[in-house]
């Protein structure tokens, strides 16, 4: 009897493998949907720089999406990670060495030691208090960057920064196709590893936690060991995408600290739907297209419909946008299932 | 000393008046709602449009600063604030920010984006001496009007049937509901009210914290701070640290302004990680 408590059911444990190992498979709209990232560089060879973002942009809200979709911890300070990346890339390569994987792995390292310290702070209380303490980390660190400007360079940046060629071989062009390609990879290595441990029994468990924490430890969760890890894994990668800022612009200011980031990002997870990994690179896709659009017709003005965009959308829109997806999806496998039979 | 002191208390003073709202709707509520500070601004702009275009002396404005983002604030909460009482609170703060992001963006483009400044009557300017302390009387007016109206608000809150209605309507909506309380429009009149209050505290702050467009963004986490870190039970916790952040902010402007808002950030998160259920809070 005892046996039987201990290790789980030899039937179960084959479930559970068997799941995961289901939802590890990769799927063709998967394939063809990084086929296609790869062949952007010959299908908008004029899009370069704008890709690049949304690249590093799709990094960031991947890394909200471990936290928020998975363990369902709300953050409203999420920039404060991407600062962190951001100013150890642009120092280090300012200070220390221009390589930029060095500098990558010296960033990641930098950001994941704060979410690992500030992991604690969202261990207890409900929504509202973790809301204010990531916003109040994220303030924090805004008025660090700005009181120690001759450190941070204040509200004028971080200049002359220059970075030396990537893995030594290729120098970061003006059109931006090095710095692309490199944010892509680093988003792609980083997607897979997110892909591989969110249908581990870790992203298992977390999940569980995200759905109802006191059932979660009922089973043997142990909660806060789990958000510790995962908030320092997302930090990480929030670090990463900073990184990858500091290095392919060159520049670090403190806008990479400021609210509206966090803001933005929450959209961005939302719009792709938060919880599935794709969903914050979709919404990095939809959000910076639309920011474009709208800022080329009102520079000034243009947060005032990202605002609208947010209210629409919690007020109703997402049904609407999520149906429509479903629907999309479901006669596509129509079709394709009627051409093969 | 003794004057930063007191310059402190009215900043703290004004910013109970501008969170009250805050506190009854999210801390007795439970509704996330980042925009509130969008009311304030309101108010601060009825005050600052009537005073240039209109001539009107600064107390005549100070109702209609009330009356207008009250009106503003019904009418909102009757069409879309209504449908995400029952929504998560991550739809809250989306939809919140939202607003805030509107309302900014719409009032540069109306207002412009300069700071907005008044021109006090003459018997609130300059500062008298009791006993060597230099007070100003602008604060001590402010701080009179703060005065009468917590003292006010508690009452109501308290002492009146409005008052035990609203709390019980906010302790259990349905049992509420069952003894006959009209939960809906008790909402919708302390909405309307929390965000009338706000909107004064915003006109009475026009000389005091400045108004442009991005105000309702600058000053969001001051009130979130004196409602989460007060704790959400009564309305002594969020007045006490309004009080509270009011000497810290202004002492630490004072004496260490390198530091700039570090202190107040850094007070809120150690609060909220030693209590995250605010300061005066009991846990339920």
């Amino acid at each position: 009897m005892t046996m039987a408590l201990d290790t789980p059911r030899p039937a179960l444990t084959d479930l559970v493998g068997k799941t995961l190992s289901r939802r590890r498979r990769w799927k063709l709209g998967e394939v063809v949907f990084w086929g296609l990232t790869a062949a952007a560089p010959f299908m908008l060879p004029r899009g370069m720089l704008l890709l690049n973002e949304v690249a590093i942009l799709a990094l960031f809200a991947l890394s909200l999406d471990l936290i928020l979709g998975f363990a369902g911890i709300v953050s409203l300070g999420h920039a404060a990670f991407l600062g962190a990346g951001a100013y150890a890339a642009g120092l280090f390569a300012l200070h220390v060495n221009a390589d930029p994987l060095t500098g990558l792995v010296v960033a990641v390292l930098a950001a994941a030691l704060l979410g690992f310290l500030t992991s604690f702070l969202v261990l207890r209380g409900t929504d509202l208090t973790r809301l204010m303490v990531t916003l109040g980390v994220a303030l924090l660190l805004f008025e660090l960057a700005n009181s120690f400007s001759t450190i941070t360079g204040g509200a004028d940046g971080l200049q002359g920064i220059s970075m030396g060629p990537l893995l030594g071989l290729f120098p970061f062009d003006l059109q931006g196709r090095t710095a692309y390609l490199y944010s892509l990879s680093v988003l792609f290595v980083l997607f897979l590893a997110a892909r591989r441990m969110m249908a581990s029994p870790f992203g298992l468990s977390l999940r569980a936690i995200r759905d109802n924490p006191l059932r979660a430890s009922a089973t043997g969760v142990a909660i806060n060991g789990r958000i510790v890890m995962v908030y320092t894994i997302a930090a990480a990668y929030a670090g990463a995408a900073g990184a990858l800022m500091a290095q392919t612009t060159q520049f670090v200011s403190l806008d990479v600290l400021e609210f509206h980031r966090s803001a933005d990002l929450m959209l961005v997870v939302i719009i792709g739907g938060a919880g599935w990994l794709y969903g914050g690179i979709i919404g990095a896709i939809l959000f910076k297209v639309l920011q474009d659009a709208i800022s080329l017709a009102t520079p000034q003005y243009w947060q005032f419909w990202i605002g609208l965009l947010l209210v629409v959308f919690v007020l109703g829109g997402r049904e609407i946008l999520h149906d429509l997806l479903a629907r999309s999806r479901a006669a596509l496998a129509k079709r394709i299932s009627r051409r093969a039979p | 000393m003794l004057t930063i002191l007191f310059d402190g208390v009215a900043y703290g003073m004004l910013l109970f008046i501008l969170a009250s709202g805050l506190a009854v709707t999210l801390g007795l509520m439970n509704f996330v709602n980042l925009a509130h500070g969008a009311f304030a601004m309101a108010g601060g702009y009825v005050t600052v449009v009537l005073m240039q275009r209109y001539d009107v002396p600064f107390v005549a404005t100070l109702p209609f600063a009330f009356l207008v983002p009250a009106a503003i604030g019904a009418v909102l909460e009757r069409t879309i604030y209504r449908p995400m009482y029952a929504k998560s609170h991550l739809d809250q703060v989306l939809f919140s920010i939202g607003l805030v992001f509107m309302v900014v963006a719409a009032v540069d483009y109306v207002m412009g984006s300069q700071q907005q400044l008044i021109r006090l009557p003459a018997w609130l300017q300059g500062r008298f001496d009791i006993a060597g302390i230099g007070i100003g009387r602008y604060r001590s007016f402010v701080i009179a009007i703060c005065i009468v109206l917590t003292i006010a608000l508690q009452y109501v809150l308290v002492r009146t049937r409005f008052g035990s209605r609203l709390r019980a309507a906010v302790d259990d909506q349905q049992v509420a509901r069952g003894l006959g309380v009209n939960v809906g429009v008790i909402f919708s009149l302390t909405f309307a009210v929390g965000s009338g209050l706000a909107g004064l505290g915003g006109a009475l702050g026009v000389e005091m914290l400045g108004l442009d467009p991005t105000f309702p963004l600058k000053f969001m986490i001051y009130f979130l701070i004196v409602v989460t870190v007060g704790g959400r039970s009564s309305l002594i916790g969020p007045f006490t640290a309004a009080l509270l952040i009011g000497i810290v902010d202004v002492a630490g402007k004072y004496y260490v302004p390198q530091l700039g808002a570090f202190l107040i950030y850094a007070l809120m998160v150690a609060v909220l990680f030693l209590r995250p259920q605010g300061l005066f809070a009991v846990a339920r």
